[in-house]
């Protein structure tokens, strides 16, 4: 299990590694100085030649590559173009509002999903069961950002309850701030935790060792617990690690129409300025963070079914 | 259960009488059981036995109160000790199952949780016992013990995928033992396994059951296991008993057509080396509309104008046994 | 099912064996015991017939400026109300519908191709090269579509092209997973190594045994991921780094209706339905398809 942990690990740290070297492939691939492109049409001369040697671009690419990963293993993601701060500070300065936010959305979903995914095959063709249905299968189809900004129109400014703009200050107003931008990242997660939820209970519902317990008059309720559930949510388990990249994705919109601080925001600004070095740091985190959460989502997995844990 | 008390009438455990099922389809009911009447007597092995879709293993979850949802039981009743098992309320079959009737089933390799490990899972059928875990444990060791798995102890902390299926459908049987039921139902416990372990499995069962002297009903499409298990045999066909008597009367006296054709197919009797292995010529009736006479008329080799308008009812044979075929009709063997 | 429920209903097919049903059978009767199935086609149908005619069918050009008053609610003129420079929304969201079709048959026309050759390449190819490619397909899939698709926006600019390029790579691994996987079950299978030994050529094994296998499955997917795509259309040209204004996009829209937000609800209700339109449409189209052609093809995640 350990051994299989550090191997996941290290074949985590790869991919990362994979990813960014796509990435600043790309940048080498596309016509044109990428100090130019990085410093946009304004730069002189003077700052282009400063930016190449800074940023070693004036090395082979290869060496370029060693030389940006042997800085990451530094914790050095490069600076800033404008203003020389480094680069890690400014994205581990903005990441922790966006963790707070994707885990409070995935949290309320999953739970609500679970609760509702199992009720709905519990109780199948109840009013509940089919409200579920409708109800996944709308919030599925409205992207985040659709959902955040009907948010903003319904919750702010037509009825005035909650706050549009920031992330409040104090634990109290931020939580108020918060409601809204977990709501819009949440509700669709609802529908796709239940969905599936729901589909893996009604299999292992009709799985034989299930037959077996109720033919030993257990208990409906620890049969649920013990022989449908703790098999059942494994799929879920499995949609939440592989889903956190697209929480990413829905907090970058979600960031910039509530005015929230934030990784997404972070590069959405970048971009905007063509702060390369930002946008390549923020990039390298959240892949960082996601193919992390893939291996303990595969972790859990394993926890939950011994099955899984063969071969580890 | 001596060989002379054979003839002496046993006590009746499970009496079934003119249980009638359908099952709720696309197309209309299908008649899975029709006026089955079937007694299984207290400490002896009831065998039942016919092709795949004769209603056995329906009867055999009839028998436990786990049918489908689409199954209703439209007639009869299932007389346990005052009890009518036919129509059960669900927390009235929580209370007899796995104290009174246990089950073991087809397939070990999915019959058990597979996230749980085996000892948690003997622990957890014992539920309703007031004695310490420790005590639960040890039960679970004797039992592991008395199905002749090797080192118990140790198997309680493994998981169902480590262990074989045979070891499983031992741990299976001491599941069902465990709960000392007076009624065992045992749907093809050794289909899923090859001969040598079938065997293995066959004998242990054997032993068992004259070890805890409980009902055992055995549902098995193959003959040689039956001859070799049960006193008792009853034959299904198409939702219906077709014969019933002691093992001995039905495979040395098969009295009805599909038992002596059943014979005829079932490999381990034929003498002579063949290419080819015999069926039964013709399909099963369309059990959505069951044939007014004898159902197994459209394959029968003796049929005769009777069969198609007459519903042959059990006509006796002997002392015990018993079968639905216009041929056993004296009046007419007379005329 | 119990074993006992199987065998019931066993003995029905064996006892009335029904013939193979048609292919048009099978659609219809998927269709007609399928109310969204029937749901998902039309809109589907409607969608693509107002992309296809939207030049002729805007009742103004969506560009124009000052077509009536400014941010306007639905009127008898303008259905779905006007922007904040007098722009037609309905006009809009119209021509939006086309580009977001454009982009989506164009990137998932190029994904698709890119995924079966690469699909062909990692399950034919040797063990090495499949080993590199599982790799770059799981970074590939390690960002998130959006972010990945900002960073490429910093490298070659905002356009058009930009969003079909990120949909595209984005799309890529999945598709090429499935080809990859069937391929490598064909390639040992025992009827193929029997063509090979016979002397028939790589090319026509993959033309007669690999692409009929994969193509159904991987169309259905397709269509299933048509949302996903216009989604990050809209999405990326709502941040202003997809299509640029003035072309309408359904984002672009949005984009106005929500620095307008406070003024008028009705560029946001215009951008934002169509989305939701085309999704539901896509996904219940899909599901049908699914339910037709592959009723073994189960989306697990």
């Amino acid at each position: 299990m350990l051994y299989y942990a550090g191997q996941r690990l290290v074949l985590s740290v790869v991919i990362v590694m994979v990813a960014v070297s796509i990435l600043t492939l790309m940048m080498h691939v596309v016509p044109g100085d990428p100090a130019v492109m990085i410093l946009g049409p304004r730069a002189t001369p003077e700052l282009i030649e400063q930016t190449r040697v800074a940023m070693g671009l004036d090395k082979p690419l290869p060496i370029q590559l060693l030389t940006f990963f042997g800085n990451i293993l530094r914790g050095d993601l490069g600076q800033d173009v404008f203003t020389g701060r480094p680069v890690s500070r400014i994205v581990f300065e903005q990441l922790p509002y966006t963790l707070i936010l994707i885990s409070v959305s995935i949290l309320w979903s999953a739970a609500l999903g679970i609760l509702l995914g199992a009720y709905s095959a519990l109780r199948r063709n109840t009013w509940l069961d089919t409200l579920t249905g409708i109800l996944s299968v709308g919030t599925i189809s409205i992207p985040a950002f659709v959902m955040a900004l009907y948010a903003v129109l319904i919750f702010a400014v037509w009825l005035g309850w909650l706050p549009a703009i920031g992330a409040g200050r104090g634990f109290w107003d931020g939580i108020s701030h918060l409601i809204l931008p977990a709501f819009a990242i949440g509700v669709a997660w609802v529908g796709y935790v239940a969905r599936i939820v729901r589909a893996s209970m009604l299999e292992v519902m009709g799985e034989p060792h299930v037959r077996m317990a109720r033919a030993f008059g257990l208990p409906e309720r620890r049969i649920t617990r013990s022989h449908i559930l703790k098999i059942a949510v494994q799929p879920a388990v499995t949609l939440l690690g592989t889903g956190v990249a697209h929480l990413f994705s829905a907090a970058v919109f979600v960031e910039v129409i509530f005015a929230r601080p934030g990784i997404g925001a972070l590069i959405v600004s970048a971009v905007n300025e063509r702060n390369y070095p930002i946008v390549l740091g923020a990039v390298l985190v959240t892949t960082g963070i996601i193919v992390l959460a893939t291996l303990i989502s595969d972790l859990v997995v394993a926890w939950l079914d011994p099955r899984q844990r063969e071969g580890m | 259960m001596p060989e002379t008390n054979e003839t002496a009438q046993p006590e009746t455990l499970v009496s079934v009488r003119d249980l009638s099922l359908d099952f709720d389809t696309l197309s209309g009911p299908l008649h899975a059981l029709r006026n089955v009447t079937l007694a299984l007597p207290k400490g002896r092995i009831t065998g039942l036995v016919g092709e795949s879709g004769c209603g056995k293993s329906t009867l055999a979850y009839s028998l436990i109160g786990l049918l489908p949802g689409n199954a209703s039981i439209v007639g009869g009743e299932i007389a346990m000790d005052g009890l009518d098992l036919a129509h059960l309320r669900a927390s009235e079959w929580r209370k007899l199952r796995g104290t009174r009737i246990a089950m073991i089933f087809q397939d070990p390799m999915t019959s058990l949780n597979p996230v749980t490990t085996v000892g948690q899972q003997m622990l957890d059928i014992q539920y309703r016992d007031r004695s310490s875990r420790a005590e639960k444990r040890a039960k679970a060791v004797e039992f592991l013990e008395q199905v002749q798995i090797p080192d118990p102890e140790s198997k309680l902390d493994v998981y169902p995928h480590q262990l074989s299926g045979g070891m499983r459908q031992r741990v299976c049987i001491a599941m069902a033992l465990l709960t000392q039921p007076d009624l065992l139902i045992a749907d093809e416990p050794t289909t899923a396994l090859d001969a040598t372990l079938e065997m293995q499995i066959v004998d242990l069962l054997k032993e068992l059951q004259g070890k805890f002297g409980c009902s055992v009903l055995f549902v098995s499409h193959h003959l040689g296991t039956v001859a070799e298990l049960c006193d008792d045999v009853a034959v299904m066909y198409a939702g219906e008993v077709v014969e019933r008597g002691t093992a001995r009367q039905i495979f040395h006296d098969p009295a009805h057509p599909y038992t002596q054709a059943l014979f005829e197919c079932d490999p381990g009797r034929i003498r002579e080396a063949t290419r080819e292995l015999p069926t039964i010529p013709g399909t099963l009736p369309d059990l959505r509309r069951p044939p007014r006479g004898c159902a197994f008329r459209a394959r029968c080799p003796h049929a005769w104008p009777r069969c198609a308008d007459e519903h042959p009812p059990l006509y006796l044979r002997d002392e015990g046994h018993d079968a639905r075929c216009h041929l056993l009709d004296e009046t007419e063997a007379v005329a | 099912m119990t074993d006992a429920a199987q065998n019931a209903t066993r003995t029905r097919a064996e006892d009335s064996p029904l013939p193979e049903p048609t292919l048009l059978a099978r659609t219809l009767r998927t269709l007609s015991g399928n109310r969204t199935g029937v749901i998902g086609f039309v809109l589907v149908a409607l969608i693509v017939a107002s992309a296809v005619l939207a030049p002729w069918i805007t009742p103004y050009d969506p560009a124009a400026i000052m077509t009536g008053p400014r941010m306007s609610p639905p009127t008898a003129e303008h259905w779905l109300g006007t922007d904040n420079i007098g722009r037609d929304i309905f006009s809009r969201v119209i021509a939006g519908g086309r580009i977001a079709m454009l982009v989506a048959a164009a990137a998932l026309g190029a994904a698709l191709s890119a995924g079966l050759a690469l699909g062909l390449i990692a399950g034919l190819g040797p063990r090495w090269l499949d080993n590199i490619m599982l790799l770059v397909f799981d970074a590939l899939r390690s960002f998130p579509v959006i972010v990945f698709g900002l960073a490429v926006v910093t490298i070659i600019g905002p356009s058009l092209f930009t969003v079909i390029l990120v949909v595209a790579i984005t799309s890529i691994p999945i598709y090429a997973r499935i080809v990859r996987t069937q391929t490598m079950a064909l390639r040992n299978a025992e009827f193929i190594l029997a063509e090979r030994a016979m002397g028939a050529g790589m090319a026509r094994i993959l033309l007669v045994h690999v692409l009929p296998n994969v193509l159904g499955p991987l169309l259905i997917l397709a269509s299933m991921d048509v949302p996903l795509v216009i989604a990050t259309e809209a999405g990326l040209s709502f941040l202003g780094m997809g299509v640029r204004p003035p072309t309408p996009s359904w984002g672009v829209i949005l984009n106005d209706g929500y620095n307008f937000i406070r003024n008028s609800p009705w560029p946001v209700i215009g951008g934002s339905v169509p989305i939701i339109l085309v999704t539901l449409g896509f996904t219940f189209m899909g599901e049908a398809l699914r339910d037709i052609f592959d009723p073994k093809l189960r989306k697990t995640g």
